[in-house]
């Protein structure tokens, strides 16, 4: 048995693939003594969270430089649109007051380079439609939408998970079949329509939900429920699918070979392995997530950064706009952030990959 | 077991029923009894495997054989009650211990599986959940039958693992799978079925997927497990070589019914059906000597040793970065061969042995490290864009995979054409004409241009491939395991092929394998490859039957086949 080993340990590749030189990468991991847990974990915290950090800093900063470069390009002003209107009365030296006191006449770079030192500094500028400081609005704004956010998201994913598990192990046919055809629909609803069939049917018709004035968790529901729907079918859609897939790999018959009963298959086999391409559609659809915002809380006239970004747009207010896509962006490059952290978690073939690398 | 006398009385009318009687005159363990088996797919029903009868007693192992299609594993899954969906018992009983379970429901099933029939996969790579531990995996039938509680469950998963010879146990049980070989993982599998000592192990082409001296390891663990704890193993398997090494008894099936069977002895050196005998003469595991005598060989070899070699390989070396901070690893290290017109040269070794690298740097699909190769006196390294395009005019390929190496779209004949249109020749009949011409070569009817690769069987395919790989009148074939997926009486037909077609047009060969009997049958000369180096070469008769190198022995010794009665037939002289 011992003389035998060392054959043994050799990898085979079955199949020469055109991936020869990864295969045989791993080829050599197998020979050498595999990295203790905790040598892994040294590795993540030296090398690969500072440099996701360092290109989550990047992708940061060309982000504020387009919406920079985009604002700037776009035709009308701002500043005339506010106090170029007869009614306040405002002589043109006034005017020209106001201009240089936002800077908007001084060279292009000279603005971007003083905006972006303010906002190295925490400081994006005054609105030019209140007045107000952009940080106090957002301030106040945020945690409105965070909420509906978090909400939205967690019931997005109760939602899907609840479909997927249901079209997997339903014990009727038509009600997988069924199932299946669920998340095709919600794709193709509309955020705003569903917005506005669910006021009219829960709140006017039914009267379950009041829609005016209603407490602060009254208020959550209608709009949860409008913003996790779109955004359910997609991850449902996904789970479904690699719940499919992972079914027909072979190590699911040899987990049933074990005597395992179908719910010890899905819920300790296939679920973990169905998570993974999961995970990463979850962080590409918080961008849904953030325009489902502006959208549901326009229709239900909730305040928030969605309604702060339809104003904005509406009057052109350029240093509130700049600010709210340097927020989305930092809410994207923070999820895909965590999603990229959890995955190695999740997949410790990843981990290995992330220790052999550096 | 009150039931016993029954099967006996039942089976005392079948046709030659495998295994009488025990060899104590126990019961047998399993029992199937005139199987039926048919899949459905909308109203149609297909039968697959019709009234298979065969009986295994306590440390028995039958051997079920056939080919693709044959219902081998569909026979092994209905016994183990894991049918795919659409699938069904239509008739006949499988007995466990005497007792029925054809009509059983799938609680008792579950109570039954793991716990008295163990299951031994097929391809150990992916039959391990790969974000499970090791020790996980390993102790999930224990869990699920509640052998005992955790400490006690891991205890034995170590005990399990250290019985099955993997070092370092408790480390391994840690692990994930894909921090594990091939060989270790099947290891693995292996003791998860034994863990509750069953009385059957289904082995479902348990080795197939293995490197040929951990394949001879694994078989070596069943027959010590077997032999230790009683256990009777169904072996399902395509290779004969392996039946006649390690079984008692033999089924061989063809289309779902039983051609043969009975003890291994009767089965192999006096077949009765005509589909034992071609299965047989098929098997190049089982020839005694290769198809040439040496003096053959030497003389084809030195009729064009004046002529200027075919390929030429000098000190080739090539590196693979495993990233920064790390040595490159080597996986061809120094390796020289020369093959000469006309003949065929066979690179021969084990997985991670390099021989695919050495393919692909001759194909010019990446710049070598260091070292040369030249075709027909063509150096063609450091060859870059036109001038590598141009010479796949003298060199071309075939690769392992028929199923894949085909565009799914394309129906054959523009398949078989596309490396003319890709080089411009020849008008459109001509182009056609050409078609015609290499289907007829290939021993195609020329009815199959106009279909698609889903339409036409495993060895059609690998015609096609061939075909297309000659449309341009290469002088040098590389072959990459281009025979190693088919079916064994496919595969001789292949080979066949390949050395007709030598015959006519002079082609030279470099066939890469893992396989030895197929290298034996086909080549002329040799190089033997271990972990990138050249462990020996020189023509194929003298070094299989005078192997100089510890490790060619070894590799040799581990050839299935090797093992059988020694009144086995001889391979017809082709």
């Amino acid at each position: 048995m011992t003389a035998e080993a060392p054959t043994d340990v050799r990898v085979p590749d079955g199949a020469p693939t055109p991936g020869a030189p990864r295969t045989r990468g791993s080829g050599a991991v197998g020979r050498s003594t595999p990295p203790t847990g905790g040598g892994r974990v040294v590795a993540l915290l030296t090398g690969y969270v500072p440099r996701r950090l360092g290109q989550a800093l990047i992708v940061l900063w060309i982000a504020f430089t387009a919406a920079f470069v985009l604002l700037q390009a776009l035709p009308g002003d701002a500043i005339m649109i506010r106090f170029e209107n007869p009614e306040l009365g405002l002589s043109p030296e006034q005017i020209a007051d106001i201009r240089a006191s936002y800077g908007v006449d001084d060279p292009v770079l000279i603005q971007y380079l003083h905006t972006f030192a303010g906002f190295v500094r925490g400081d994006f500028g005054y609105s030019v439609q209140s007045g107000t400081p952009v940080q106090q609005l957002i301030a106040e704004a945020f945690p409105q939408t965070l909420v509906l956010a978090a909400a939205g998201f967690v019931l997005a994913v109760l939602l899907a998970f609840a479909i997927a598990f249901l079209s997997a192990s339903a014990s009727f046919a038509w009600i997988r079949t069924a199932l299946r055809s669920v998340p095709s629909l919600f794709v193709s609803v509309p955020v705003f329509w569903l917005g506005i069939v669910l006021i009219q049917s829960f709140s006017f018709r039914l009267g379950w939900v009041a829609v005016i004035n209603p407490g602060p968790v009254e208020g959550l529901i209608l709009p949860v429920l409008t913003l996790a729907v779109p955004i359910a079918a997609p991850i449902a859609q996904i789970l479904t699918r690699s719940i499919d897939e992972v079914y027909t790999q072979p190590f699911v018959r040899v987990v049933q070979a074990k005597g395992a009963s179908p719910s010890w298959v899905l819920w300790r086999n296939v679920l973990k392995n169905a998570t993974l391409p999961t995970l990463t559609m979850a962080g590409i659809l918080f961008g849904e997530l953030i325009g489902g915002a502006v959208v549901t809380e326009t229709v239900f006239g909730r305040s928030g950064i969605g309604r702060i970004t339809e104003q904005a747009v509406a009057h052109q207010d350029t240093p509130v706009l700049q600010a709210v896509v340097l927020l989305a962006a930092t809410a994207f490059v923070l999820i895909n952030l965590a999603v990229d952290l959890i995955y190695p978690k999740l997949d410790p073939r990843l981990a290995r990959q992330v220790g052999a690398s550096r | 077991m009150s039931g016993a006398s029954a099967p006996v009385r039942a089976l005392a009318g079948a046709r030659s029923a495998v295994g009488q009687d025990g060899p104590d005159g126990a019961a047998p363990v399993l029992e199937v009894r005139d199987l039926s088996v048919a899949y459905s797919s909308g109203h149609e029903s297909t039968t697959v495997v019709h009234e298979v009868s065969l009986r295994i007693h306590p440390g028995e192992v039958v051997a079920v054989v056939g080919e693709s299609g044959s219902g081998k594993t569909t026979t092994a899954q209905a016994v183990i009650g894991l049918l795919a969906e659409n699938g069904s018992v239509t008739a006949g009983q499988i007995l466990l211990n005497g007792t029925d379970i054809t009509a059983w429901s799938p609680k008792q099933l579950q109570a039954v599986r793991g716990s008295r029939i163990g299951l031994v996969p097929q391809d150990p790579n992916n039959s391990l959940n790969p974000v499970k531990r090791i020790g996980d995996s390993l102790g999930e039938v224990l869990r699920i039958h509640r052998w005992g509680d955790k400490r006690a469950i891991r205890a034995r998963v170590v005990e399990l693992l250290e019985r099955v010879g993997i070092p370092d146990p408790q480390l391994r049980a840690r692990q994930y799978p894909h921090e594990l070989s091939g060989g270790m993982k099947q290891r693995v599998l292996i003791a998860s079925a034994i863990a509750l000592d069953p009385e059957l192990i289904i082995a479902d082409e348990a080795t197939s997927a293995l490197d040929v001296t951990v394949q001879r390891n694994i078989l070596d663990l069943l027959d010590e497990l077997r032999a230790e704890l009683g256990t009777a193993i169904l072996l399902v398997t395509h290779d004969l070589a392996v039946a006649a090494d390690r079984a008692t008894s033999v089924v061989v099936l063809k289309d779902g019914r039983v051609q043969e069977q009975g003890p291994k002895d009767e089965v192999l050196t006096a077949p009765t059906s005509a589909y034992t005998r071609q299965l047989l003469a098929d098997a190049p595991a089982l020839a005694t000597a290769g198809r040439r005598t040496l003096a053959e060989a030497e003389r084809i070899v030195a009729h064009g040793a004046g002529a200027r070699p075919t390929l030429v390989v000098r000190d080739l070396v090539q590196e693979f970065s495993l990233g920064r901070g790390r040595d490159p690893l080597r996986a061809v290290d120094g390796v020289s061969f020369s093959v000469q017109p006309g003949t065929t040269h066979a690179i021969v070794g084990e997985s991670g042995s390099g021989k695919t690298t050495i393919a692909r740097a001759v194909l010019g699909f990446h710049t070598p490290t260091s070292g040369s190769i030249a075709v027909g006196g063509q150096e063609l390294t450091g060859l870059r864009g036109e001038q590598l395009r141009q010479l796949r005019r003298v060199l071309q390929m075939v690769y392992q995979n028929p199923f894949s190496s085909l565009d799914p779209r394309q129906d054959v004949a523009t398949i078989i054409a596309e490396p003319l249109t890709n080089f411009g020749l020849g008008d459109r009949a001509g182009r056609a004409a050409k078609v015609t011409a290499l289907l007829d070569q290939v021993s195609l009817p020329a009815g199959l241009a106009t279909r698609r690769p889903a339409e036409l069987s495993g060895g059609q395919r690998q015609r096609v491939a061939i075909a297309r790989a000659l449309v341009l009148e290469p002088q040098l074939l590389v072959l990459d395991e281009a025979v190693s997926a088919l079916d064994v009486s496919v595969q001789a037909q292949i080979l066949r092929l390949l050395e007709q077609l030598q015959d006519d047009l002079g082609l030279t060969y470099l066939f890469i394998s893992h396989d030895l009997a197929v290298v034996r049958h086909i080549s002329h000369t040799v190089t033997v490859l271990n972990q990138g180096r050249v462990v020996e070469s020189g023509l194929t008769e003298s070094v299989f039957t005078d192997p100089a190198e510890p490790y060619t022995r070894a590799l040799l010794a581990a050839i299935p086949g090797r093992l059988a009665p020694a009144g086995l037939p001889q391979e017809p002289s082709a």
